[in-house]
């Protein structure tokens, strides 16, 4: 199995990078990251345009509503801390080789563990004591789920691709039977947990919607990045992904990296569940997928696991889901319009790395 | 629990795991040729979700099943156009661009269906099944097994037929060899490129047709995500055959059972948790790759791009 870097594209670009200036690699980059995202929204545009919308006010309501608009806003920052700290677990996982393509059964199998536990320690516990064991409890939870595929790929060398995907659809089953059996709030008659009351929550920063989840989420992102570039076990997880045989050479211990890299990268998707639900949700549904684990990868490899670009990602990523929500209302067509660009900008982002490794050879030659 | 081994609930059974059977036949063997050709096909899920919703439209439009499972087809295999270009010819990483093709179509039609038919929720003509003489017959399972639409048991003839192919034929051995020793095949005078872009527009004409058949034979309609993972459950199946290609019949009808369970519980008025009952083929998944994942045949260069100027 081919592992997500791309061994010969890593090579040739650092090898060109000897002879660039700083200024131009970060430029460069930024173009090679722009290309694929302006080739989704021409796309993107077309498909709105055949369906008789005007894809100009479409994309000047996305703007409006996730960005200029002061509530849109606040609603694109909080969005923003879940996404960053499900990224900042792909970031652990891809570049050590590991396709970890079921964060979203693993944040919604730590988040309905959170949510049962919240309102029932609530009375107990309360501020930062509360919220440590929140997040505990939801990275914990996400890395215990994540031992299957990882057990499973470590002894018995299964592909991770398969199981992971698998284990999202069995972990939204079994987060519902868990809601509608053992952690339903009697008073509802919907199925649903109990509600983490509002003064229980993430404390607010500068007045306004906006919970210190995000300080979490970009911390996270950023001692990921720092943890992969400058540590001694981040070297070891990015050997482990560019060459596993080199890995095994150099004596490394497979089996236990491979479980350290799923329970570190799914326990930043349970996190993420656990800062979401105590900063805004404060309760979990039967059925509830919030489903934007997979929409995350792209965006983590288009930013080549940098934790700056990541985070202007993210942020991009987070204005277009939460101004296409009503741009999609204004347009009068249903809300698939982030999951449609999001598959277009994977595969403008595998016709970019053929251009680049075509031209990179050329100057070779 | 006197109601588990009813007539009914069998007879409900064996028939709901052929008709979600049926799909899992058509993309899984459409997976087996990828696979063996050397080209996992990640985006299944999405060839067949395209298939579901062109399939759809051409039912709704020509009022006809089997025209609507031709559309179903040919969308398929145009959205596997694009795994063409970019993982056989252009040699991206086929894990990044299946992912791409499943999001994607997922999105696109969600949209279109939700802009065009989100107000109506039209249904497809209703497709008739046509019950094999005598075999039908057969009490409690007889119903259940053979009487079908026809696309049913055309599914089965295309299975033996590729099986024929791959075994008995040049195009057969070419793809195979495209698998197992892609630069064999291109020292003989073969094309790599060719015969793998024949394996993947033909997975993506398979699994288009089963997507449609989901749509125009299974549900009579269609709603947004209606593949709903049988598209991944597919390609477990083909992993898990192991080339030998007819087995996906058995395969698919045993997991098409476990995912028509609820309905067959429900007639037989045994309470169980729905959520469970829906969790049971995924289980099952993960219970088979762990059986015989280590097992499973796997040709050499399957996922490896070909790359004439590397050796």
């Amino acid at each position: 199995m081919s592992a997500p870097h791309d061994g010969t594209t890593v090579a040739l670009a650092e090898h060109k990078s000897q002879t660039e200036s700083r200024l131009e690699r970060v430029s460069r980059s930024m173009t090679n990251a722009l290309i694929p995202v302006v080739g989704a929204f021409i796309i993107g545009g077309l498909l709105l345009a055949v369906l008789g919308r005007n894809p100009f006010a479409f994309y000047g309501n996305v703007i409006d509503h996730g960005l200029i608009g002061s509530l849109g806003r606040q609603e694109t920052l909080i969005r923003m801390a879940p996404l960053l700290l499900i990224a900042a677990g792909l970031m652990i996982a891809f570049p050590a080789g590991i396709w970890n393509l079921g964060t979203d059964g693993q944040y919604v199998m730590g988040g309905v563990i959170v949510a049962a536990l919240g309102p029932e320690l609530a009375p107990h516990v309360s501020g930062f004591v509360l919220f440590t064991i929140l997040f505990i409890a939801g990275f914990v939870v996400a890395a215990i789920w994540s031992l299957i595929p990882a057990i499973l790929k470590a002894w018995y060398g299964i592909n991770e691709i398969i199981s992971t995907l698998m284990l999202t659809f069995i972990g939204l089953r079994f987060s519902a039977f868990l809601v509608k059996e053992y952690f339903y709030d009697r008073e509802t008659t919907v199925p649903q947990t109990r509600v983490l009351a509002v003064a229980d929550r993430l404390p607010r920063m500068f007045s306004s919607r906006v919970h210190i989840g995000l300080i979490v989420g970009l911390v996270a992102v950023i001692a990921v990045h720092f943890v992969m570039r400058n540590t001694a076990f981040g070297l070891r997880l990015r050997i482990v992904g560019m060459n596993p045989k080199a890995a095994i050479h150099a004596g490394m211990n497979m089996k236990v990296l491979t479980l350290a890299i799923f329970t570190l990268s799914a326990g930043f998707a349970g996190l993420a569940a656990a800062v979401n639900i105590s900063g805004v949700d404060g309760v979990v549904r039967a059925e509830w997928n919030p489903a934007v684990g997979l929409l995350v990868v792209p965006l983590v490899f288009l930013a080549r696991f940098h934790a700056a670009s990541v985070i202007v990602f993210i942020a991009a990523f987070a204005v277009f889901k939460v101004g296409g929500e009503s741009a999609s209302r204004k347009a009068d067509i249903p809300n698939f319009m982030v999951l449609f660009m999001v598959g277009l900008l994977l595969i403008f982002m595998a016709l970019g790395e053929y251009m680049q490794l075509r031209s990179s050879r050329k100057h070779q030659s | 629990m006197n109601g588990l081994f009813s007539e009914l609930f069998i007879s409900s059974l064996v028939s709901g795991g052929v008709i979600a059977g049926i799909p899992l036949i058509y993309a899984g063997l459409g997976e087996a040729i990828s696979e063996r050709a050397g080209v996992l096909n990640v985006g299944l899920e999405g060839m067949m979700l395209g298939g579901a919703y062109g399939g759809f439209v051409g039912a709704l439009h020509f009022q006809s099943t089997w025209f609507g499972l031709m559309c179903g087809g040919l969308t398929g295999m145009v959205i596997s156009l694009l795994m063409v270009v970019l993982c056989v010819r252009l040699n991206s990483n086929q894990i990044v661009v299946g992912i791409a093709i499943t999001l994607g179509a997922e999105g696109v039609t969600a949209l279109l269906h939700g802009a065009i038919y989100g107000d109506s929720y039209p249904r497809v003509p209703t497709a008739h099944p046509y019950a094999i003489p005598l075999l039908s017959e057969i009490p409690i399972i007889g119903p259940g097994f053979f009487n079908h639409h026809v696309s049913a048991y055309f599914a089965v003839a295309c299975v033996f037929f590729v099986s024929w192919v791959l075994k008995s034929t040049g195009i057969g051995l070419s793809i195979k060899a495209a698998g197992d020793q892609p630069h064999a095949l291109e020292a003989a005078g073969g094309g790599v490129h060719r015969t793998r872009t024949i394996a993947v527009l033909s997975t993506g004409l398979l699994a288009g047709l089963g997507g449609a058949f989901i749509v125009l034979v299974g549900a009579g309609l269609f709603v947004p995500f209606v593949t709903n993972g049988k598209g991944f459950i597919a390609i477990v199946l083909a992993m898990l055959v192991r080339g030998r290609v007819k087995w996906i019949i058995v395969a698919s009808v045993l997991f098409g059972m476990s995912l028509s369970l609820t309905t067959a519980l429900q007639l037989a008025g045994v309470d169980v948790p729905i959520d469970l009952v829906l969790m049971l083929p995924f289980v099952l998944i993960i219970v088979v790759l762990f059986a015989f994942g280590r097992r499973s045949y796997l040709p050499a260069a399957l996922a490896l791009p070909y790359d004439r100027e590397q050796r």
